[in-house]
């Protein structure tokens, strides 16, 4: 990985920044639910466009941040990135040629995936989830993929990151 | 994961990193913030002229109940000196501010703007002008985290007032509700009866209030009644909660800790 190659890391980090705020940003309480996975989708939109500068270590240290913001279990948001992040750097070929609809109803179920993870460590630790309220940021997410994704797509041409 | 579960030295970690990220807990605070400031720079003349004359009004009132309160302290005191009992020695405060931040949505647990440099530690009981709030889980040097008394993995030792029985309230996860542990369906507990701090753990200063009796359900099926309560302090509606240092928190240190769950 020589530094000459690539270019704009700045802009990846900054949009990883962006994405950790708004995970933490206060929303009223009938919507913090339905809050959706920004860090998860802006990772993963950076996994598919530039497979060979973000993966599964990025992964691994932003989820480790976003659990030390959210004061969840450390690595409990690590995991589930990791997870989605492999998963994503793995199929990048694919899921770039499908259309933006097709890619959305792909990362519902990658989020699905990271959500029942999370769901697993926190009944580890005794919580109780009685109902579906944990899928819900799969599905705002899947509705806000294909803004993040355009929007990404102009960011990352615009800056001529690669 | 098991690491920071089980062992405390992740914390260390945890608190180191902390630090990095307290600009970025700053900033998502900062529209809430200059909000309020530029409410309270904006309002009209009149509203403060009311504001303060509703301040005057109550601060008056509340000076009688202390002219109450002063008489029974002392009265208390020679009682209890009377008796050769110790007596409960006076707790220093402080205000901090609920930094506006979301953190997991599955666990009840709230951020202040004060950590180790003024002195808070973990564990340190929370209140606010109605009862008891909360814990500190997790201290940084200029932020920490506190577990509302509302979150499921929380305890607090309490006591009715109206019986001086015992009983133990843990959280539900739900907003507004706390569940009574091990009452005996003849316990004799009342819908409306008032739980203060029994002060049993060692972590909460005994005396303050912790919400009020909303629901009791004997069930003959069960060892133990189904009992709720509502908590008294306005858990998610803050800006500003209060800090205290028992005066015995030195011993504590010493000794090791009190006996609720964090």
């Amino acid at each position: 990985m020589s530094r000459k190659k690539h270019h704009g890391g700045w802009v990846i980090l900054t949009s990883l920044l962006v994405g950790l705020m708004f995970s933490i940003m206060p929303l009223p309480s009938w919507a913090v639910a339905w809050r959706p996975d920004w860090v998860a989708l802006i990772l993963l939109y950076w996994c598919i466009a530039l497979p060979q500068r973000v993966g599964i270590t990025s992964a691994w240290i932003v989820g480790i941040f976003e659990d030390i913001l959210t004061d969840t279990l450390l690595g409990q948001h690590s995991l589930s990135l990791i997870c989605l992040s492999y998963i994503s750097v793995k199929l990048h070929r694919r899921i770039r040629a499908f259309p933006i609809w097709q890619q959305a109803v792909g990362v519902f179920v990658l989020m699905l995936l990271s959500e029942v993870l999370s769901v697993w460590i926190r009944s580890l630790l005794g919580a109780q989830h009685t109902d579906w309220s944990f899928s819900y940021p799969a599905i705002s997410s899947m509705l806000l993929w294909p803004w993040i994704f355009v929007m990404l797509r102009d960011i990352r041409r615009m800056y001529h990151v690669f | 994961m098991v690491a920071d579960y089980r062992y405390s030295y992740v914390k260390q970690v945890r608190t180191e990193l902390s630090v990095a990220m307290y600009p970025l807990q700053y900033i998502v605070g900062l529209p809430v913030q200059t909000g309020q400031w530029l409410s309270q720079n904006f309002s009209t003349r009149g509203q403060l002229l009311e504001e303060m004359a509703q301040l005057r009004e109550r601060n008056l009132l509340l000076q009688v109940s202390l002219q109450k309160y002063e008489d029974l302290k002392s009265e208390n005191e020679r009682l209890r000196t009377l008796l050769d009992s110790s007596i409960k020695l006076g707790e220093r405060m402080l205000l901090t501010e609920v930094l506006a931040v979301d953190l997991d949505p599955f666990a009840r647990k709230i951020m202040i703007n004060k950590g180790t440099s003024q002195g808070v530690f973990n564990g340190q009981p929370l209140l606010d002008a109605y009862g008891v709030l909360g814990q500190v889980t997790n201290t940084g040097p200029q932020s920490s985290t506190v577990m509302l008394i509302t979150d499921p993995s929380h305890a607090l030792p309490v006591q009715v007032v109206r019986t001086g029985l015992r009983t133990i309230a843990m959280g539900m996860g739900a907003t507004n509700r706390l569940k009574l542990l091990y009452l005996p369906n003849n316990s004799g507990i009342k819908v409306g009866d008032l739980l203060v701090t029994s002060g049993l753990g060692g972590q909460f200063p005994a005396g303050y209030p912790v919400g009020t009796v909303a629901e009791f359900t004997p069930d003959i099926g069960q060892p133990y009644a189904q009992v709720q309560a509502i908590p008294s302090a306005h858990l998610e509606r803050n800006r500003e909660v209060l800090l205290v240092w028992t005066s015995e928190e030195k011993q504590k240190a010493a000794s090791g800790g009190g006996e609720e769950k964090p």
